[in-house]
């Protein structure tokens, strides 16, 4: 069933217009992967299904982004935010908090309170979630920055979870890592996906086709071809998706 | 080339490198030799002054050996103190300003602003903050004196605010508002604690800075030869009764002032020396 559908979605910043004519519908409880060169605007349809392209100064959109039927552009992007989580390319945890309250930044950061007991078991499931419970458990009052970079990833990733987001988006999340860190990202995906709708954005197609059900191919700014990843990686049907998937350019 | 000639120039290269590392090490040492011989003098000539009457008492009418200059270090504490009330929020705030705005006109115009700002002669500051608060008080005060340190205090306030925020990746910002925290929550509770140990050095510099200043105090603290804490009453102060006594035809005064020479020049090292520590106790890695 789908729960996110991108309709005839266009994005420009100032003159540029980078995303053209983009509809998609995201499956719930699937990875959805959206890849293509650098530039060819994955990342700024990414941005917009939580509205972060809005911190550019000079966008305009066009277009609609639905969750579950409901206009997310007639939503505060503050609301939009909390039901929609987001990791980065670069692992970014808050640098001056614990990782405990890194977990829990989400709430901390907005005020909005929980008991104790309630937040430990946040911390507790989000952690476990993320595969990095047992790494932590013992340090859950140190500073995030001395993890490794893996580490800290799977911290932004427990850190979105907390907030029991109906969608997560990544943004090449794995980009900055090491293949072991990759890797064990890439499991956790897959694990996260029984709970969570996932959009991964990546310019690695390996990763697309290990951890993906369906992909979406774009470049120059338009979706050439979406669709089941068995499928796709198999047996695309257009010129260029081909092309791409046997590296003719990219 | 033959083999010889190569180990000459070799050995002529050697040498000189060994020159050219002994002519950097002088003059390194003797930037470091300023500094020294100022506090070994003021050490020699300032100490003998120090005792419990220095630090306790006010000057005692002349031709009376002993009293102190209780009313200057507390004088100074109270404008430095009234300084900091005043330039350090709107510091902190221009500095976030233009640290998150770095293209507009406002943008423009106040760092413009600052930047002259900072090197307005304290003397015409002074002269300035005459005419907008004695004149209309009708009296030297505290506050006057105060806020004439506050305007040398902004501009270096706010530089270092805008300069550290500015370091601040931008991936951090984009974490908070990506979890839904609301604009304004994100610069207060992110963005400005990951910025601390910046601003608060760059807070603690300008008041080293602006302790000594004595230009600006001359007609807006005026001093006071008696113990105030009033604001709106003449104040005494470190730098401005290091002047008056140090100019003053006598001895017992002249002892004064190297005291407070003394006073004035280890509690500036030790704000800056708290500086450096805060920098690396408090550094946040990104």
């Amino acid at each position: 069933m789908s729960i996110l559908a991108i309709q005839n979605l266009y994005v420009s910043f100032l003159e540029n217009t980078v995303v053209k004519n983009v509809s998609m519908d995201i499956e719930e409880k699937k990875v959805t992967a959206i890849m293509g060169p650098s530039g060819c605007g994955k990342t700024t349809v990414l941005r917009s299904v939580n509205r972060m392209h809005e911190l550019s100064a000079h966008a305009s959109v066009t277009g609609k982004v639905l969750l579950r039927g409901e206009d997310l552009y007639a939503l505060d992007a503050i609301l939009v935010r909390r039901r929609i989580g987001m990791v980065f390319q670069r692992p970014n945890p808050f640098p001056t908090m614990s990782i405990y309250d890194n977990v829990v930044a989400g709430y901390l950061l907005n005020g909005l309170r929980l008991g104790k007991p309630e937040l430990d078991n946040l911390v507790e499931e989000s952690l476990s979630s993320a595969a990095l419970w047992d790494e932590v458990k013992d340090s859950l009052r140190r500073r995030g920055a001395f993890l490794s970079g893996g580490q800290q990833q799977r911290l932004c990733i427990a850190r979105a979870l907390a907030m029991r987001p109906e969608i997560l988006l990544l943004d090449e999340p794995t980009s900055a890592l090491d293949p072991k860190a990759t890797a064990s990202i890439e499991e956790l995906l897959v694990q996260l996906k029984k709970t969570v709708t996932i959009l991964l954005v990546t310019h690695n197609i390996a990763q697309a086709s290990r951890v993906s059900d369906f992909t979406a191919f774009m470049y120059l700014g338009e979706l050439v071809e979406f669709g089941a990843s068995a499928k796709m990686f198999t047996a695309p049907q257009d010129k260029r998706t081909e092309e791409y998937l046997t590296g003719k350019f990219g | 080339m033959t083999f010889t000639e190569a180990a000459k120039t070799l050995l002529w290269r050697q040498s000189l490198d060994k020159v050219f590392f002994g002519v950097i090490c002088f003059f390194s040492f003797l930037s470091v030799l300023p500094l020294v011989l100022i506090l070994g003098y003021l050490l020699v000539k300032g100490v003998s002054a120090l005792n419990w009457q220095f630090f306790c008492r006010v000057p005692q009418p002349l031709g009376e050996i002993g009293g102190g200059i209780a009313n200057a270090l507390l004088g100074s504490l109270i404008l430095l103190a009234v300084a900091f009330l005043l330039a350090v929020p709107l510091g902190l705030l221009v500095g976030i300003y233009l640290a998150e705005n770095k293209k507009n006109w406002l943008a423009d115009c106040a760092r413009l602003s600052v930047e002259i700002l900072q090197s307005v002669p304290s003397i015409v500051i002074g002269l300035v903050v005459y005419t907008w608060l004695v004149l209309p008080l009708k009296t030297f005060s505290a506050l006057a004196g105060g806020a004439a340190l506050a305007l040398m205090m902004l501009p270096v306030s706010v530089r270092s605010t805008e300069e550290t925020l500015r370091l601040i990746p931008l991936e951090l910002k984009e974490a908070a508002l990506a979890l839904g925290v609301p604009y304004y929550r994100t610069i207060l509770r992110v963005i400005v604690p990951s910025g601390l140990s910046g601003i608060v050095t760059g807070v603690l510099l300008s008041l080293a800075r602006v302790a000594g200043e004595t230009a600006p105090l001359l007609f807006t603290a005026f001093g006071n030869p008696f113990l105030s804490l009033a604001l709106f009453r003449p104040i005494e102060s470190l730098p401005h009764l290091i002047f008056y006594y140090a100019t003053s035809p006598y001895a017992e005064w002249h002892r004064l002032a190297w005291g407070a020479s003394f006073v004035l020049v280890v509690g500036v090292l030790f704000l800056n020396l708290t500086a450096k520590f805060l920098t690396r106790r408090w550094r946040v890695r990104f």
